[in-house]
C-alpha cells in the first residue's frame, strides 16, 4: 500500500476523531435526557422571614444536587409577587462542569447577600409568586418542574389585587418546606389543616403534585 | 350435550351410567385394536425414524465441522511451525553470523598459542650433560702406581682438586639451565589458559549451535507429523489452543481492567469538551463516556497496527506483507500519533484532577466544611498524569494476546460446536428410543385397558386350539389303528 494512503488515512482518523467530539458537542447530544428545574420561593412576610437559614440549607442541598444544564432559581414572595424583580437568582448551569461549578458558587453568594438583607413584606402574594416560577419554569423547558414554597401559606394580599383563578400547573411538582403555625393557628389548628387542605386542593385541581415536607432532615425528598 | 347429560343416560345412576360407557369404550378399543395397535406403531415407528435421520443428519454436520476443525488446526499449526522453525533458523544464522565469523581469527590465536607452546616447549626440554673429554686423561693418570712417589701423589691431588671444582661448575650450570626451563613452563602457564579459555568459548558456541539443532529437529519433527495429518499432532495443536485461549483471555481480562482505568482518567474530562448533561439520543449513553471510549479505543487500534509494524503480530496481511522500509514508515506513524494520544490523555488526566479538586472544594463550600488543603496534592495530579501517559504505551501490548485469543478462539469455538452437536445427536437418539418406546407402552396400555375381552378371546383362542389339536390326534390315531389292522 502507498505510504501516503497510509498517513492519509492517519489523519483522517485523527480527523474524524476530533470531528465526532465537535459533532457530539453541538448537535448530536447537545440536548440533556432528564433535565430538572427548581424554583424556590421564600416568604419575606411578618415572621417568616427569620426562617432564611432553613432556606439557605436546603439551597445548598440543591446546588450539590443539580446537575450541568439543570436550573435553578430563588424568588421572594412579597406584597406583589408577580414581577421579575422578585427573582433574586436564577441559573441554568452550563454543560461544562467548571463553568457549571463556578455558577453554583455565584448563586450561592447571591443567596448570602439576600439573606443579609431581608426586607419583611407587609402582604403575602403567594400566588403571585406562584404565577412567575410557572412562568419561569416553562421557559427552560425542563422535563421535571418543581416549585418549592418557604412559607405559613397564609395569603394576604393587597386590596383589589385578583387572585383567586384557578392555576395551571402542568404536572408541576410543588413542595411546601417548613409550613409553620401562626399563633391564630394554635387557637384553632382546623385553620392551619383547612389552609394546608385548600393549597393542595388547588395545586392538584390545575394538574400539579402537592408535597409537604416539615422536617428538613429528609432533604432528599424534596426533588426526588 | 355436556358431561352431565353422558353421565346420566341412566337418570340418578351415574356410577352404572359410566361403566356401561367404559364397557361400550371396551368393546370398541377391542374391535379397533389391530388398526389402532397399527396406527400407534406406525406414529412411534415414523417419529424414530425421522428423529434418527435428523441425528444422522447432525452427525454429519458433526463430522464436516470435526473435519473442518481440524483442517483449520492443522493449517494453523503448520503456519505456527514454519514461522517457529524460520525465526529458529533466523536465530541460528545469527550465532553463525556473529560467532563463527569470528572463527578464522580465533583459529588464528589458537595456532600462535599452540605455536608459542610448542617453542617454549621444545626450549624446556632437558638436555643430557656431557661428560668431560678429560675423563679419559684422568682415569689414565689415576691408573699410574705411585710407587710411594710423592709427585705422582700431588698430581692426583690436583686432579681430585680440579675434578671437583669442574663437577661444581657443571652441577651449577645444571641447576641454572633446569631453572631457565622452570622458567619457561612457567611462562607457558598464561597460554595454556589462554588456550582453555579459547576452546571453552568455542565449546559454549558449539553447544549453543547444538541446542538450537536439537530444538530445530524437534520442531522439524512436529512439523513432520503435522504435515501427515497425524492424530498426535492434532491432539497436541488442540491442547495448546486451548492452552492460549485460556492464557490470551486470562490477559485480555487484564487488559480490560487497564482499559477501564484508563476511561476512568478521561470520562470526567470529556464532560468539559462534550458536556456533563449530553447523552446518546434517547438513551442513558452519556456522551463523554462514548468519547472517552472512543479516544481509548483509537490507540488499541494504534497500538494494533504499531504491534504489525514491527511484525510481532500477524493480524493484518496487508500490513505484514509490505517491504521493511514501509513498515517502518507505518511504525514511526504510529508511534507519533501515540505519543500524540498519550500527550492528550496526559493533559486529561491533569484536568481531572483540577476538575476533581474544584467539584471537592465547591461540596466543601456547600456543607459548610472547611478542610484544609492536603500537603503532598501534586502527587496524585503528577501519579495521574504518568499514567495517563504511560497506559496508552501499556495498551499497545493488547495487540499480542488478542492475536493469539483471535486464533485460538477459531479452534475452541469449533471444538464447542462439535460437542454441541455430538450432545444433540445423543438427545435427538434418545428421544427416538424414547418416542419408539412410549409407542409400545400406549399399545401395552391400550391392552391393559381391554383386557377382559381379550382374556375371554385368549381362552377361547385356547379352546379352539385344544380341541383342533385333539381333533388332529384323533385322526392321527386312527389311521395308525388303520394302518395296523391292514
Amino acid at each position: 500500500m502507498n505510504m501516503k494512503v497510509i498517513a492519509a488515512k492517519g489523519l483522517f482518523i485523527t480527523l474524524g476523531f476530533f470531528l465526532l467530539l465537535s459533532l457530539l458537542a453541538q448537535y448530536g447530544c447537545s440536548e440533556p435526557r432528564s433535565k430538572k428545574a427548581v424554583y424556590v420561593l421564600v416568604d419575606t412576610s411578618g415572621t417568616y422571614s427569620k426562617q432564611f437559614d432553613k432556606v439557605q440549607t436546603v439551597l445548598r442541598y440543591l446546588l450539590g444536587s443539580l446537575q450541568s444544564g439543570e436550573s435553578l432559581a430563588l424568588a421572594r414572595i412579597d406584597s406583589e409577587s408577580f414581577n421579575e424583580k422578585n427573582i433574586i437568582a436564577r441559573m441554568t448551569f452550563d454543560l461544562r462542569p467548571s463553568m457549571a461549578n463556578a455558577q453554583k458558587r455565584a448563586f450561592l453568594e447571591s443567596v448570602e447577600q439576600f439573606g443579609e438583607n431581608i426586607q419583611s413584606s407587609q402582604y403575602t402574594d403567594i400566588t403571585g409568586g406562584i404565577l412567575q416560577a410557572l412562568e419561569y419554569l416553562n421557559e427552560t423547558r425542563a422535563t421535571e418542574k418543581h416549585i418549592l414554597i418557604f412559607s405559613d401559606l397564609k395569603e394576604e394580599i393587597k386590596k383589589g389585587q385578583v387572585r383567586n383563578f384557578p392555576i395551571s400547573f402542568d404536572g408541576t411538582h410543588v413542595v411546601a418546606l417548613n409550613v409553620t403555625k401562626l399563633k391564630s393557628d394554635n387557637i384553632d389548628p382546623r385553620e392551619y389543616q383547612t389552609r394546608l387542605e385548600q393549597w393542595r386542593q388547588r395545586v392538584e385541581q390545575g394538574g400539579g403534585d402537592w408535597k409537604m415536607i416539615n422536617d428538613l432532615n429528609h432533604l432528599g425528598q424534596i426533588v426526588d | 350435550m355436556t358431561f352431565d347429560f353422558w353421565a346420566n343416560i341412566i337418570e340418578d345412576q351415574a356410577e352404572l351410567s359410566m361403566l356401561i360407557w367404559a364397557g361400550i369404550l371396551v368393546i370398541v378399543m377391542y374391535i379397533a385394536r389391530q388398526p389402532a395397535h397399527q396406527v400407534i406403531l406406525v406414529l412411534a415407528r415414523s417419529l424414530r425414524n425421522a428423529l434418527r435421520l435428523m441425528a444422522r443428519s447432525v452427525m454429519l454436520a458433526e463430522k464436516q465441522l470435526r473435519s473442518r476443525n481440524r483442517e483449520v488446526l492443522l493449517a494453523q499449526g503448520q503456519e505456527h511451525a514454519e514461522r517457529f522453525i524460520e525465526r529458529e533458523f533466523q536465530r541460528v544464522e545469527i550465532l553463525v553470523n556473529r560467532d563463527l565469523s569470528g572463527y578464522p581469527s580465533l583459529q588464528r590465536d589458537l595456532k600462535e598459542q599452540i605455536t608459542r607452546i610448542d617453542e617454549d616447549y621444545v626450549q624446556s626440554s632437558e638436555v643430557p650433560p656431557k661428560p668431560p673429554e678429560w675423563l679419559k686423561a684422568v682415569e689414565a693418570v689415576a691408573d699410574i702406581p705411585d710407587n710411594g712417589s710423592p709427585v705422582v701423589a700431588k698430581i692426583l691431588n690436583d686432579i681430585h682438586t680440579t675434578l671437583k671444582k669442574a663437577l661444581e661448575i657443571d652441577l651449577q650450570e645444571y641447576r641454572r639451565a633446569n631453572r631457565e626451563r622452570h622458567g619457561l613452563l612457567k611462562k607457558m602457564m598464561p597460554y595454556w589458559r589462554s588456550l582453555t579459555n579459547s576452546l571453552n568459548s568455542v565449546e559454549r558456541k558449539i553447544t549453543g549451535l547444538e541446542q538450537r539443532s536439537i530444538i530445530i529437529d524437534n520442531q522439524m519433527q512436529a512439523y513432520e507429523d503435522i504435515r501427515n495429518h497425524s492424530d498426535y499432532a492434532e491432539r497436541m495443536l488442540s491442547s495448546s489452543s486451548l492452552t492460549q485461549f485460556f492464557i490470551s483471555g486470562f490477559a485480555l481480562c487484564l487488559a480490560i481492567v487497564g482499559m477501564y482505568v484508563n476511561f476512568q482518567l478521561v470520562a470526567l474530562p470529556m464532560e468539559e469538551m462534550v458536556g456533563a448533561g449530553s447523552y446518546l439520543g434517547s438513551s442513558n449513553i452519556r456522551a463523554s463516556d462514548i468519547s472517552a471510549l472512543f479516544i481509548i479505543s483509537i490507540e488499541v487500534i494504534l497500538g494494533l497496527f504499531l504491534m504489525e509494524a514491527i511484525g510481532v503480530t500477524q493480524l493484518f496481511p496487508v500490513i505484514h506483507l509490505l517491504e521493511d522500509h514501509r513498515r517502518k514508515i507505518i511504525f514511526w506513524i504510529m508511534l507519533s500519533f501515540l505519543f500524540i494520544f498519550a500527550g492528550i490523555e496526559a493533559s486529561l488526566a491533569y484536568m481531572r484532577d483540577m476538575l476533581a479538586s474544584d467539584r471537592e472544594a465547591l461540596s466543601q463550600l456547600l456543607t459548610g466544611v472547611e478542610v484544609a488543603e492536603p500537603p503532598l496534592r501534586w502527587i496524585p495530579s503528577l501519579g495521574q498524569m504518568i499514567m495517563g501517559f504511560v497506559l496508552p504505551f501499556v495498551l499497545t501490548f493488547v495487540a499480542i494476546p488478542l492475536e493469539s485469543f483471535i486464533h485460538s478462539f477459531r479452534t475452541v469455538s469449533g471444538l464447542f460446536i462439535v460437542w454441541l452437536l455430538h450432545i444433540l445427536v445423543v438427545t435427538i437418539r434418545f428421544v427416538a428410543n424414547l418416542v419408539f418406546g412410549i409407542g409400545r407402552l400406549i399399545m401395552n396400555v391400550y391392552d391393559l385397558v381391554i383386557f377382559i375381552p381379550l382374556k375371554i378371546e385368549s381362552a377361547f383362542s385356547n379352546k379352539n386350539t385344544e380341541k383342533e389339536q385333539d381333533k388332529i390326534s384323533g385322526v392321527l390315531t386312527h389311521q395308525q389303528e388303520t394302518g395296523e389292522d391292514k
